[in-house]
């Protein structure tokens, strides 16, 4: 093996020397790329394991924490959920529709391998300002493909996010979060246990697609038959609902040991890691693989990543049992090969081994970095810029519209109405609100999730950042009535060979064990997406969270003030913010186009009373309406409650000191606005039961918002005037020429 | 009564359906396989939504030729009630069962949003329950919803007040913003919305309720009828001895 040809599979001389050293002796070319794939960064998380183990990962209620397929919680009555989130981001910038529809679709087998059946998507997307025809064009194709992927399979995506920025533009990142239902004592694992028993794969015939993606060029290939080699995947959702329900259907008759989806490193990877987890061996002949394209090599075999394949072990002497369901839904399922007690993967090749590698050297010796971290990337300063005062109402005016229609605030009704959100009827509240919930029939409970990521909070302070995010995704279950108890989370960074970088991950890391630490939602799997960088230039730090909360099943507490003469609340207070963390605002970015200091600070342990309090006045019913505070500050989200169908507004007098814009827009966390006929009530619970501040500010009226400070007026205008740019301002942008 | 939901292999809203007329509405109720030879001793049958084969080709080209389909053809040409929702309706069009086609929305784009619409004859079984001109909210998810017929097809489904549901505010470029329409003998009913989303408060509105509540009136008020006709008969019978 020439250094040209190990280096071509991006492994490290001395990354080589320990395969030599495992097998004692040197990998034939198959074997090479069998490794090249399995200690890849994406399969074996080589730069971040060391740091992920610092995350939080147990509670009462978990049943399954990070190594599996997917996380897992007990929400009680004999009932579980898996949920994981995970990313598509580099095959989304080569090709938008297959990247995302293909995305969608990884997540989606996480989740029924386990065997739980999909009930919710959810998205974290991220590109590049859409002034540029190449940005529109990746999110239209994102778009398009998530929802044809999600709709054609049947599962609502329920809500999510999307963010511009321009260290997106060449690197836009595609996060799909997916959630699925079962019965507990109904769990399915990853493990190929039982030695004898058929190992069986089913589902789509293999290609030669993605081979490209998970292993880069090596000698033998040809320049002209990389050219012909697709390097994204090309989903097929009708195949994917096909093998959902064959194998939730194959569950069902016991007869099925283990099971796991061919996903990144296909073929490979399901079989060494079942091997691994298990124990033993697995053995298989390559010519009994289900093929659509002849002449491919044990090597594109063993890499290919075409979509929609599974690899099961059945009890021996029941296989019949199992390939009948497969065949009932028109599907290839053919016993490949079976466990056996050596713990090798053995793969032949009409009868020839062509490869012989202990499974543990794949799946769990993969080299495991300390890489050298020393401060974070910070390309921006500390000091604030000169701040105009901008404090005339024309000027609030408009500066309150230019945020409302900017890409990262205004409505993104026009993504997620291309999204099937309803499918399934479970959904009780669906895109556009702070956390999506969508009901178990089987429990009488709901499950509510919020997606999160602030990558401006995070290049300013990784850790500080982190710890945000997770706030926020807890306030947003919380304002739903939920009970935070479990997270996801998709780590998106740039080069970790990069010492800044680095530590760009660790503290984010760092900030979100804490946090998730401190609100008691362990971290139950997720995904690490490292090297987005374009032309050197790394993405800002962009972790992504999932968190999922419980609740009972009830009609939800709306996000829009409901009817006028209600009482406007402040729950968490005003809050101070000094100009330094005043720099990843939303009024900084639109409005100073600038970036600067450090992100808004944040208090634990008042953030998590401030949930308390709203969980209890949610429960309680006092809400008529709830919605916390975040991306724009209060003005923002005070505009946001008036856009609500009845078109109702509200008044509200305020008593700052501060700086105008710093008052209106700055974005202390802990603080959400709510309207009642019970203020007394809510104050009671807010003051007494959790010593929080907690004010009336004002009343809901109809059609207009109106803002004073100490009797001046700051803002009064026609809910209209505000309501439309919001509306547009996504398909406005999309539509220029 | 007995509600049979059919299920293709790309069926997504064949539990929904189910659960609608099921649990919401406590009706006997059972899935029918694409491949049965039979739909069985249902009273109804609901061609549910969802992308029956894939639908890569046209939406329900490859549907029709389903052995399901020529049982449901047989049911319905002995009179028994078909409702196709969604995909549903792609398919009964296709099959012939009902008239026109569907196509590409006209904005080409995916939709799913609540759509407010317009009962516009109560003279069929689906809607005895309702009112003329009855305003219902119902949600609409589908990327080729948009209704095409020619002009004589249209001008005689109005003559022949076939046309059940329109859309207040077109989403799709529907023609004459058909949204629902019946086949000549009455029994048989396409529309793109999805009552069976909102069947109960929870599903954010109940409106759905009113189309699967009249089959179920229907079938009671038939099954009425023949009882009566039965007893009559028997008089008749007996008055004859």
């Amino acid at each position: 093996m020439t250094p040209q040809v190990v280096e071509a599979h991006q492994l490290t001389a001395a990354e080589y020397a320990r395969i030599v050293a495992l097998l004692g002796r040197e990998p034939n070319y198959t074997e090479l790329g069998i490794f090249s794939v399995m200690w890849s960064e994406h399969c074996s998380y080589k730069s971040s394991r060391l740091h992920l183990k610092k995350l939080p990962t147990r509670s009462k209620l978990v049943v399954q924490g990070p190594g599996e397929n997917a996380g897992i919680i007990d929400i009680g009555d004999g009932y579980a959920i898996a949920f994981k989130i995970e990313s598509h981001n580099h095959p989304s910038f080569i090709e938008p529709f297959q990247g995302a529809a293909t995305g969608v679709g990884g997540i989606l087998r996480d989740i029924f391998t386990m065997g739980a059946r999909p009930i919710a998507v959810m998205d974290a997307l991220r590109f590049g300002p859409l002034d540029k025809p190449r940005n529109r064009r990746i999110l239209e194709g994102v778009v398009s493909g998530v929802a044809h992927y999600g709709n054609c399979f049947g599962v609502p995506t329920v809500g999510g996010e999307c963010v511009f920025e321009e260290c997106y533009s060449g690197n836009p990142l595609v996060n799909v979060f997916a959630l699925g239902i079962f019965r507990k004592d109904q769990i399915f694992y990853g493990k190929a246990t039982g030695v004898g028993n058929p190992v069986i794969y089913v589902g789509a015939k293999t290609g030669r697609d993605g081979i490209h993606g998970a292993s880069m060029a090596s000698a033998e290939f040809t320049e002209e038959s990389k050219q012909k080699r697709p390097n994204v995947q090309v989903g097929d959702p009708f195949l994917e609902k096909l093998l959902l329900e064959a194998c939730l259907e194959a569950m069902q008759t016991s007869a099925i040991v283990g099971i796991q989806d061919m996903g990144a490193a296909g073929l490979t990877c399901s079989t060494c890691e079942m091997g691994s987890r298990a124990g033993t061996g697995i053995e298989f002949d390559l010519q009994y693989v289900p093929q659509r394209e002849t002449g491919m090599t044990p090597y594109e075999i063993m890499l290919s990543e075409s979509q929609e394949r599974m690899l099961l072990v059945a009890e021996k002497g029941r296989e019949e049992e199992v390939l009948r369901v497969f065949r009932k839904w028109g599907l290839d399922a053919v016993a490949i090969g079976q466990v056996t007690s050596d713990g090798i993967l053995r793969v032949k090749d009409h009868g020839q081994v062509v490869a012989e590698i202990p499974n543990r050297a794949l799946a769990d010796e993969a080299p495991l970095y300390d890489r050298a971290h020393t401060k974070p990337y910070r390309p921006v300063p500390m000091n604030a810029p000169a701040i105009p005062s901008r404090a005339a109402p024309d000027i609030i005016k408009s500066d309150l519209i230019a945020l409302l229609s900017s890409g990262d605030i205004c409505s993104k009704r026009w993504i997620w109405e291309q999204y099937d959100h309803t499918v399934r009827t479970n959904t009780i509240e669906g895109p556009g609100s702070d956390a999506a919930i969508v009901r178990i029939k089987e429990t009488g409970t709901s499950i509510a999730m919020a997606l999160d990521g602030n990558a401006r909070y995070c290049v300013l302070d990784p850790r500080e950042g982190a710890k945000l995010i997770v706030a926020e995704c807890c306030r947003n279950l919380s304002t739903a009535g939920a009970l935070p108890v479990a997270a996801t989370n998709n780590l998106n960074f740039g080069n970790p060979e990069r010492p800044e970088i680095m530590a760009q991950l660790v503290e984010s890391i760092e900030g979100i064990g804490e946090a998730c630490k401190f609100f008691e939602t362990p971290i139950t799997g997720g995904n690490v997406s490292l090297y987005n960088e374009t032309l050197g230039e790394a993405i800002y730090p962009t972790p992504v969270m999932g968190v999922v909360g419980l609740m009972k099943t009830a009609a939800p507490t709306p996000l829009h003030f409901q009817s006028p003469d209600r009482a406007v609340i402040l729950l968490g207070g005003f809050g101070q913010c000094d100009e330094t963390h005043f720099g990843g605002t939303q009024y900084a970015k639109v409005i100073l186009n600038s970036l600067w200091g450090l992100p808004p600070a944040l208090d634990m342990d008042y953030e998590k009373r401030v949930q308390q309090a709203i969980r209890e006045i949610v429960r309680a019913g006092l809400a008529e309406s709830a919605h916390d505070i975040s991306d724009g500050g209060f003005a923002i989200a005070l505009a946001e409650c008036c856009f609500g169908q009845a078109a109702v507004g509200a008044c509200v007098y305020l008593d700052e000191e501060a700086r105008i814009a710093l008052a209106l827009f700055h974005e202390n966390p802990s603080r959400i606005i709510l309207s009642t006929s019970e203020p007394k009530k809510v104050q009671e619970i807010a003051q007494y039961n959790h010593a929080l501040d907690c004010t009336q500010i004002g009343v809901t009226i109809k059609e207009r918002l109106q803002i004073s400070n100490r009797s001046e007026w700051l803002v009064d205008c026609s809910l209209s005037d505000l309501k439309a740019p919001w509306e547009k301002a996504l398909e406005t942008r999309l539509l220029q020429p | 009564m007995k509600f049979g939901v059919v299920v293709f292999p790309g069926s997504n809203c064949d539990h929904d359906a189910w659960f609608a007329v099921s649990n919401n509405l406590g009706q006997k109720t059972e899935f029918i396989w694409h491949d049965a030879a039979s739909v069985g001793d249902v009273d109804a049958v609901i061609l549910p939504g969802g992308f029956a084969y894939g639908d890569y080709l046209r939406c329900g080209a490859i549907a029709k030729f389903s052995p399901v389909m020529q049982s449901v053809r047989k049911f319905a040409a002995a009179g028994g009630l078909v409702l196709g929702i969604c995909n549903g309706f792609q398919i009964l069009a296709e099959s012939g069962l009902l008239p026109g086609a569907l196509v590409r929305n006209r904005g080409l784009k995916f939709i799913c949003k609540p759509v407010p619409l317009r009962i516009e004859t109560t003279n069929s079984p689906f809607t005895l329950e309702a009112q003329k001109g009855q305003r219902l909210v119902l949600p609409i998810a589908h990327g080729e919803g948009c209704y095409i017929a020619d002009d004589r097809t249209l001008d005689q489904l109005e003559a022949e007040d076939r046309v059940v549901l329109r859309y207040l505010d077109n989403p799709n470029g529907s023609m004459r913003d058909i949204a629902g329409v019946l086949n000549e003998q009455r029994n048989v009913m396409g529309l793109m919305p999805h009552p069976e989303r909102v069947t109960e408060p929870l599903m954010g509105s109940s409106d759905g309720l009113v189309i699967l509540q009249s089959m179920v009136s229907f079938v009671a008020l038939a099954a009425n009828r023949r009882d009566l006709q039965d007893l009559i008969d028997d008089e008749l019978i007996r008055a004859g001895q």
